[in-house]
């Protein structure tokens, strides 16, 4: 019959202008400032750099290696390694960053570095409302706000922290036991992996 | 003294005319944008103000304050004009419009005639914009609107012409005074209520939203194929013109087709004429907008070969085949007995659904032959 699809989309139309406004699961809207989708556990925006323990500049488990510095398609990462070296988390001296810079309004979210990184220490953060009024100083992140605790990674990616977490547990142990009985055996080659 | 007072008169019409269809457009799109939203399951608009309804103050400050761009090799002074050509007449017309009870800013014997005089100067409006912009997209919308709207004037016309018929005049006043009368439990004897008035008020309905450029029939601007139109070249506050007026067209055909079909500013029942009659009209004013509103959330763009088919070879036959239900209806008008009466409908029934159905059916037509490519096989 002419003019009975026309009939039907209106009905359609009406059922949905009448139904929104007693059945709050058709509006899908997430009405954005007041309400938040939780973050989704593979989202990424900018790096962080993950430290272990309560003192964030102790337990930077970055190694200034510059490998992310110098993987950086855009550029935007500056390291200048400090001569005083700190212990890591199985007891080795490494070398630690005097200065690690983000600028982040050079970064393009790739999360290159986090995939170059043989040590876990740089990692994607699901921060995204970075808006300031200054474009220079403010979008330019040094190495203290950078540093976040590795709580705080467990809480946005689970799955990949906490496999992070049972291998350097792991290697702790064992390097523990070898320091234990280091009478005469050679020290294992540690083999953190970033073999991924 | 009587020529001061008959100044003051007409200085306060069209202040009133101006004030309340000038809040109507703003609360029009506002409740058009929430609508719209609603009818997709969103919110619409909702920040500006409680609920959003600051919006069109929003809207209007942006575009006041836009920068007003004129292309290089525009025709300025016609791209100037056009918004202005559009705007004005539109307001000319809602001066034969009777609001209500002895509300109408002048009373014209070719009331109607007047009105649709000034309407049609929209199309040269959309032609000098579409034109004037030295745009190809502008120009193709403008040749769309002109291809549309004087195919729909002539529908639109012709659905008229049975109430003018049935009522002897041309005057908007004496047509509404014909539709003010009750048979049945008080029921009032409007247009609407007879075989060819129903018709004639869908063919009405849909002839003026091809006229006002609404989707389903928005070609001359369609955004997903020509950016926006004869509105391309256009910013800042002449778009808010041609957008004051596109909604301003829309009022006075939605003022027209309660004028002529749904009884003016009556009542529908005679126990109610005690509610202020301007009222009325702006309850029935207001259904139609909605319906207008809900046509649009529902239905998907006409293609251009369609549109004019539909209405050359199904709108146009079936206004006049209405011409001849409202003759039947008019002969038969002493059948006051209810068989009589049911006859008599079910006479000016066949004479509108038949008609309608072989004109579809035809319309649909045998499937086009699948499409050869020369080059993209």
């Amino acid at each position: 019959m002419n003019g009975a699809g026309i009939i039907k989309g209106m009905i359609e139309t009406a059922r949905n202008f009448v139904g929104s406004y007693h059945d709050k699961a058709r509006l899908t809207t997430v009405q954005y400032p007041e309400e938040k989708l939780p973050p989704v556990e593979n989202a990424r925006t900018i790096p962080f750099l993950v430290f272990d323990g309560d003192e964030a500049m102790a337990g930077l488990r970055c190694t200034a290696c510059q490998i992310c510095e110098k993987e950086c398609p855009p550029q935007c990462i500056y390291i200048i390694k400090d001569p005083v070296k700190k212990p890591d988390y199985v007891g080795k001296m490494q070398i630690q960053p005097k200065v690690f810079d983000i600028d982040i309004s050079v970064c393009m979210s790739c999360g290159i570095c986090v995939e170059v990184c043989p040590f876990d220490a740089i990692k994607m953060d699901q921060v995204f409302e970075l808006s300031t009024k200054d474009r220079f100083g403010a979008l330019l992140l040094d190495k203290t706000q950078l540093a976040k605790p590795n709580d705080y990674f467990v809480k946005l990616h689970k799955t990949e922290a906490s496999e992070i977490d049972v291998r350097r547990d792991d290697e702790k142990r064992k390097a523990e036991a070898a320091a234990a009985a280091k009478a005469a055996a050679p020290k294992p080659p540690a083999a953190p992996g970033g073999a991924k | 003294m009587s020529g001061l007072h008959q100044i003051l008169v007409w200085i306060g019409e069209i202040t009133g005319i101006i004030v309340v269809f000038g809040s109507c457009f703003a609360l029009t799109t506002i409740a058009e944008r929430k609508i719209l939203g609603r009818m997709q399951n969103r919110f619409g608009p909702n920040r500006v103000g409680p609920w959003g309804l600051l919006q069109p103050l929003a809207d209007g400050l942006k575009m006041i304050t836009k920068e007003d761009i004129v292309p290089f090799s525009a025709d300025k002074t016609l791209h100037f004009l056009a918004p202005l050509v559009l705007t004005v007449p539109i307001w000319l017309a809602f001066a034969v419009l009777p609001f209500g009870r002895n509300m109408s800013a002048i009373d014209l014997d070719a009331g109607i005639l007047f009105f649709f005089a000034i309407g049609s100067a929209s199309e040269l409006a959309v032609f000098m914009a579409g034109w004037s912009s030295q745009n190809k997209y502008s120009l193709v919308g403008a040749m769309r609107a002109i291809a549309q709207m004087i195919s729909y004037e002539v529908p639109l016309v012709l659905s008229t012409v049975p109430v003018l018929m049935l009522a002897g005049s041309l005057s908007l006043n004496d047509i509404v005074a014909a539709q003010g009368t009750h048979t049945y439990l008080g029921l009032a004897c409007w247009n609407v209520f007879t075989p060819w008035g129903l018709a004639g008020f869908l063919l009405f309905l849909i002839a003026a939203t091809a006229e006002s450029n609404r989707s389903p029939f928005d070609l001359p601007e369609g955004e997903s194929e020509i950016i926006a139109g004869f509105l391309t070249e256009y910013s800042g506050f002449k778009y808010a013109l041609f957008f004051l007026g596109e909604y301003l067209g829309l009022f006075a055909m939605t003022g027209m087709a309660v004028t002529l079909f749904l009884g003016g500013w009556h009542a529908p029942f005679s126990w109610l004429e005690w509610v202020p009659s301007w009222l009325w009209f702006g309850v029935k004013f207001g259904a139609l907008i909605f319906l207008f509103i809900w046509v649009r959330a529902t239905l998907p763009r006409l293609r251009l070969d369609q549109l004019l088919n539909f209405s050359w070879r199904f709108l146009v036959p079936l206004c006049l085949i209405n011409l001849l239900v409202a003759a039947v209806w008019f002969w038969t008008r002493g059948w006051n007995s209810v068989p009589a009466l049911l006859i008599r409908w079910l006479l000016g029934a066949a004479f509108i659904v038949l008609p309608w159905h072989w004109l579809g059916q035809a319309l649909r037509g045998p499937l086009p032959p699948p499409r050869k490519y020369t080059y993209a096989e």
